[in-house]
């Protein structure tokens, strides 16, 4: 056993080495900073100022950095649950295709992935523009113009854009693995295509379903550029206020918001991840 | 048990010998093929209420095939699935009163045993009080009190097995279909299911249609055996009429053990084979019709060579417990006798046939295919066990 268990550590040593490095060592500093003054005395200041600085908003004063908060929320969750009614129907149609297919869609969806963000988010810019490629269709076929860039739509239409593979890639391959028999079993026993859907699928799919809600959330939350190419810089996220504060060369303020961010998001995982465990395959009333 | 001429259902049955039997499904004229490969051709097949009836046949038959479309998941390219006097072609399972116990068991593994067996209660709104006894009910009747709140995939094989038994039959439904059901588990398991298998069918008297490529699993299970082979029935009948008046070479092969002879009809009563002319108990072929003859195993009588009807050597010998599997050559065909007493390789015996032991058949697409045991090898025929069928039939 010892001689199985000092191989292992043998061979994990570089990833230890590098999570050690990369992720716990930063950590640390963005705590360090978080907590300390421009002389690195230890301060709650920065962390209170988050919670606390005020600021005036078309005559009424508002909490600056809540307020930013709590718009990068609502446009993650928007941005999430989009994805979600987008992701799940094409992760299923997609489990339920021939192989053939399977590629050929898995490929179409990881096309844009290769790109980089920055210029996928420059087209959506020449896309959405009062003068794009959008309007002129809209104008073309009858419509009219919509003006899109400049607005929360355009803010969420990007970050749908972006993140999208991550919702649909997760679900999928829970589905995939998902047996063909259990959706005949289901409809034998008397389930129509909603009752299949409902009891059997959307609980069997829901690890993928979580996983997919993270990797969308989490990086919508913390989304900067997109809202200032496509949001035309008018709808400041908690992103971009780090950003802000980071190119302000005021890290100790930037490294608070950050830590704020990470350990809210922390909270919500957790919550999240207590709640589908009680659901995910029967938990609570097993044993 | 039913009343005569009530309404088209109540008709009368060829198989039962006249009794009056309600009929539950009708397949017409079903045919169906996948990527224009024929798997079902022109099925024909009546079951019977309350009646325990097998599809038998080897992998590819169309079984499993003409089960999906009773069930609704498949949809024939032609011909009719009644269902109690209704045509219900385009029915979708969820609406049929037929429930299916799946190949595999398909456990909703998110659900414990006691949801899982609920959930057809639960889709119907049952109230709750109705659905916890109804379960309870269930759950003893398959011998799993107590396992309400297990997880399904810590269960064994076979107690998977009960609870997708309980799960398809708690909804009541007038036929359950059974996919291979026992096929994953162990010898001595798959016995025991058997006879718990038939003992509920025989409780609940609801109509199973149950799938097997085990011939021996058929006979020992079914009212009616439907013998299938290439998309087509070769034959409907009882155990015993299957195994004792098989309808071609095919049948006779699939079910126990054969000797098919070729033989020639000389009149009724008298049948001509292997250079010799037998005494028999068929008639009504044409004079010197060339046909099909079948010979069980266990039906030929060892004896003296100059006492003996047909003369040859042994040339294998196989201890099968309760008996011997005989090989003995004659004129050039291998024979396989299985009898109580022994006899040595290489030894020069004689062959006593009754006439009631033979079997005439009409020649068929089947003849010269099976039954001759020159390449026989026990240890590749893993499915036959002579052993307990030569007490079930002799």
């Amino acid at each position: 056993m010892t001689g199985s268990g000092k191989m292992r550590r043998v061979v994990l040593a570089p990833y230890s080495l590098w999570a050690l490095l990369f992720i716990l060592v930063p950590l640390c500093f963005v705590a360090y900073y978080a907590f300390t003054d421009n002389s690195f005395a230890f301060t709650f200041d920065n962390i209170l100022r988050f919670f606390t600085a005020t600021s005036e908003v078309e005559g009424k004063q508002v909490y600056t950095y809540l307020l930013i908060f709590w718009r990068s929320l609502k446009l993650a969750v928007i941005s999430t649950v989009i994805c979600f009614l987008l992701g799940y129907p094409l992760a299923y149609f997609m489990a339920r295709s021939s192989e053939r297919r399977q590629k050929v869609m898995m490929t179409l969806i990881m096309i844009p992935m290769w790109m980089n963000f920055l210029i996928r988010t420059y087209a959506w810019m020449t896309i959405l523009q009062d003068t794009g490629i959008l309007n002129s269709v809209l104008t073309a076929i009858g419509i009219g113009k919509l003006h899109i860039i400049g607005t929360e739509s355009a803010v969420v239409i990007g970050m749908v854009y972006d993140y999208l593979p991550y919702m649909v890639l997760p679900i999928y391959s829970v589905m995939a693995k998902m047996d063909v028999k259990l959706l005949e079993a289901a409809r034998d026993l008397g389930c129509n295509g909603m009752g299949v859907l409902k009891r059997v699928i959307l609980p069997l799919s829901l690890p993928g379903v979580l996983s997919g809600v993270t990797m969308v959330l989490i990086p919508s939350v913390s989304t900067f550029y997109i809202s200032q190419k496509l949001g035309n810089g008018k709808f400041f996220l908690i992103g971009d206020a780090i950003e802000g504060q980071y190119v302000a060369n005021n890290l100790h303020f930037a490294a608070a918001m950050a830590f704020i961010l990470m350990v809210i998001l922390l909270v919500v995982m957790a919550l999240m991840k207590k709640y589908t465990n009680k659901r995910v395959y029967g938990g609570g009333d097993s044993f | 048990m039913c009343q005569e001429g009530r309404s088209p259902v109540f008709l009368q049955s060829e198989r039962f010998g006249g009794t009056l039997m309600k009929k539950i499904v009708e397949l017409k004229n079903i045919s169906k093929s996948f990527d224009g490969e024929t798997v079902l051709d022109n099925i024909n097949l009546d079951i019977y209420d309350n009646e325990f009836l097998t599809l038998l046949g080897p992998s590819g038959c169309g079984k499993t095939t003409t089960l999906r479309i009773i069930g609704g998941f498949e949809h024939p390219d032609q011909g009719d699935v009644i269902f109690m006097g209704e045509r219900i072609n385009d029915m979708p399972p969820h609406k049929r009163n037929v429930n299916t116990v799946f190949q595999k068991y398909a456990m909703f593994p998110h659900l414990n045993v006691f949801e899982n067996i609920a959930f057809p209660l639960r889709e119907r709104r049952v109230p709750k009080k109705t659905i916890e006894e109804k379960v309870h009910e269930m759950l003893s009747m398959v011998m799993l009190n107590g396992f309400d709140h297990r997880r399904v995939t810590s269960l064994s094989g076979g107690q998977q097995q009960r609870v997708a038994i309980a799960r398809a039959l708690i909804g009541q439904p007038k036929v359950l279909l059974l996919d291979e059901p026992l096929g994953a588990l162990d010898l001595k398991l798959r016995k025991d299911m058997q006879q718990e298998l038939k003992k509920i069918q025989k409780a609940t008297g609801i109509t199973f249609i149950f799938v097997t490529h085990d011939q021996e699993e058929a006979l020992t299970m079914s009212d009616t055996i439907v013998v299938m082979s290439q998309g087509r029935i070769q034959q409907i009948g009882t155990p015993q009429d299957i195994y004792n008046e098989p309808k071609n070479a095919f049948v006779a092969d699939f079910i126990g053990e054969s000797n098919i002879l070729d033989g020639t009809m000389l009149k009724d009563l008298m049948v001509r084979f292997s250079g010799t002319t037998f005494q028999c108990v068929d008639k009504g072929f044409a004079p010197q019709e060339p046909v099909d003859v079948v010979v069980r195993p266990e039906d030929v009588d060892i004896v003296a060579q100059e006492k003996g009807m047909l003369r040859g050597v042994v040339t294998s010998v196989t201890f099968m417990g309760v008996h011997y599997e005989v090989i003995v050559d004659i004129g050039g065909f291998k024979w396989m006798i299985q009898t109580t007493d022994y006899v040595g390789e290489g030894e020069y015996i004689g062959l006593y046939i009754e006439p009631d032991a033979i079997h005439i058949m009409k020649k068929s697409e089947y003849s010269g295919l099976y039954g001759d045991y020159s390449s026989f090898s026990n240890e590749l025929d893993e499915l036959s066990d002579p052993g307990e069928e030569s007490e079930d039939y002799e």
